[in-house]
């Protein structure tokens, strides 16, 4: 039994000779919002892929709620719900259909598979449209149809990467707000990706900033903020920490803009 | 203080082979359901892919059935053509399965199925049947078009079951083909022209359109390592009664079928990368 939802012992991931994640330690508490920042490329989304199982860890160690992601990735899989960056409901299902889907792919029992589902897609306020097919919905809508996908099985680890990106501010507004429920009700820990400082420091309780595969800094927003200025924002701690802006990259930017293209095909 | 967990480990019945069985029992039937939600949503495609076959049964074969030019025996060249036909229709939904897997992945679909508590193995079976699945109902299609045009087809319930079988097994193979290319390719344009350049030479190297007994020597060899041509074999035994060896082409379908399951399941990880 652990305290902590997520522990990783320094963990390493290379993509050939590129170093995306370079030793990271990061302890992550059982029923908080904790915030992963940094710019593109820092190595937030291999972190995030390697708790999740879909990377493996060559280096180090990945626990969630103290079982062995090397060892045990079915056991893990069943304590997480996933929503991956792009946008990934299947448009060619109904909002209900998409939550049903997960739901037995999560072995949820069929006798509380529909009210699992009608809980789910209310919590997120798509219960009048969940007859649609998810071709018709808005950007906005899918994020919040994958967060019902996701939280269909009462997950323990919520993970969000990067959940509110391409988003415009009332859609980014409506996705945290949610969240900020989901997260009330059920007391679940949830992990979230993103490089809108403003975000991190409005809605999570603890954060780590990466930065070219590395954590720089780890605390709450407060913490940080202080450390730096009285009046810092989260962005004058980034650069206090890295000595360098947001708008630092590597290759991880071309794969985003390739997302996003792809995003901006498949949603016309 | 975290609550008390329920959480399978070490021995849990997923990690043993009979779980594992079940789970991918279910998978299976989750994923068949949602291509049943899928084309009940969108039967046009249902109709462009008929398209297809409806001119290889009216134009081709009625016109070599008039032409006699292909000897078939006792039994008219449009009944021989009509299980070649139903295969190729098969062949031609599964084939492009791989596709679908790497759209799925590009959209992120793959790693949120990935992160289930699916094994991959299962996963891939589950699509492969999936195909089977979306293949049948097709198979449907060229049925009732070649009862219409005549086709001396077989009614027992038990040889259509068979068929049903047999149409599974096929389009399973070939969808894990598919996969099993775009896991190594990893390009959407890339496996449409791996796609395209197999699917003639799969078809053309069977038994679909003429005898093997007319085959020349190199095409026989062909024929005989095609899984296409045992589910040929099968389907014309079943459906309109000529000699089959129906040993033989269940046990090629299914050993082929558990081996190209178990190939794209390997390569699916690259996908996900």
């Amino acid at each position: 039994m652990s305290d902590l939802a997520v522990r990783c012992a320094n963990v390493r991931h290379a993509f050939g000779e590129t170093v995306a994640v370079d030793g990271i330690d990061l302890d992550v508490a059982d029923g908080t919002v904790f915030g992963l920042l940094g710019p593109n490329g820092a190595g937030k989304t291999t972190t995030i892929r390697m708790i999740t199982t879909l990377l493996p860890a060559p280096v180090g160690t990945i626990e969630v709620f103290g079982v062995d992601v090397a060892r045990h990735k079915l056991g893990v899989r069943r304590l997480i719900g996933y929503v991956p960056q792009s946008l990934s409901a299947d448009a060619d299902l109904t909002g209900r259909e998409n939550v049903a889907l997960f739901a037995r792919l999560f072995d949820v029992p069929r006798a509380q598979r529909k009210s699992n589902v009608d809980t789910a897609l209310a919590a997120v306020g798509l219960a009048d449209v969940a007859g649609r097919r998810a071709k018709t919905y808005s950007g906005g809508m899918i994020r919040r149809l994958e967060l019902a996908q996701a939280l269909v099985s009462a997950p323990r680890l919520l993970v969000l990467d990067e959940p509110t990106i391409g988003l415009d501010p009332i859609a980014r507004a409506s996705v945290w707000e949610r969240i900020a429920e989901v997260r009330a009700a059920t007391g679940m820990t949830v992990l979230v990706t993103t490089h809108y400082m403003d975000e991190a420091d409005q809605h999570c309780d603890r954060i780590a900033l990466m930065h070219r595969g590395r954590i720089r800094a780890n605390g709450t927003p407060a913490e940080l903020k202080a450390k730096v200025a009285p009046n810092a924002t989260l962005d004058d701690v980034f650069a206090a920490m890295t000595g360098d802006d947001l708008e630092g990259d590597t290759g991880e930017g071309i794969r985003n803009v390739r997302t996003a293209r792809r995003t901006a095909r498949r949603l016309g | 203080m975290s609550a008390p967990l329920d959480v399978p480990l070490v021995g849990s019945a997923e990690t043993r082979p009979v779980g594992l069985v079940r789970l991918s029992l279910s998978r299976v039937g989750t994923m068949c359901l949602v291509e049943l939600q899928k084309l009940r949503h969108d039967r046009t495609e249902l109709l462009t892919r008929a398209i297809q076959p409806t001119l290889w049964l009216l134009i081709f074969g009625e016109t070599f059935t008039r032409l006699r030019a292909i000897p078939t025996g006792k039994v008219p060249y449009l009944d021989y053509l009509a299980p070649g036909i139903l295969a190729q229709s098969a062949l031609f939904i599964a084939i492009f399965y791989g596709i679908q897997i790497i759209w799925e992945r590009d959209a992120g679909v793959l790693a949120k199925l990935l992160v289930t508590p699916t094994p991959r193995v299962a996963l891939v079976a589950a699509k492969a049947f999936a195909a089977g699945v979306r293949a049948l109902v097709q198979a449907l299609a060229v049925l009732i078009l070649a009862a219409i045009l005549g086709v001396g087809l077989t009614a027992n319930p038990l040889k259509l079951i068979a068929m049903a079988v047999v149409v599974v097994l096929g389009s399973a193979f070939f969808c894990c083909l598919s996969i099993t290319i775009a896991g190594l390719v990893l390009s959407r344009d890339r496996l449409m022209g791996i796609g395209q350049a197999i699917t003639m030479p799969l078809f053309f190297g069977s038994n679909a359109l003429y005898p093997v007994s007319l085959m020349p020597g190199w095409l026989k060899v062909i024929n005989r390592v095609n899984p296409l041509g045992y589910e040929v074999d099968a389907l014309r035994g079943l459906l309109i009664g000529t000699p089959a060896d129906f040993g033989l082409d269940f046990a090629v379908l299914v050993l082929t079928s558990a081996a190209m399951i178990t190939v794209a399941s390997a390569l699916l990880s690259r996908l996900a990368r």
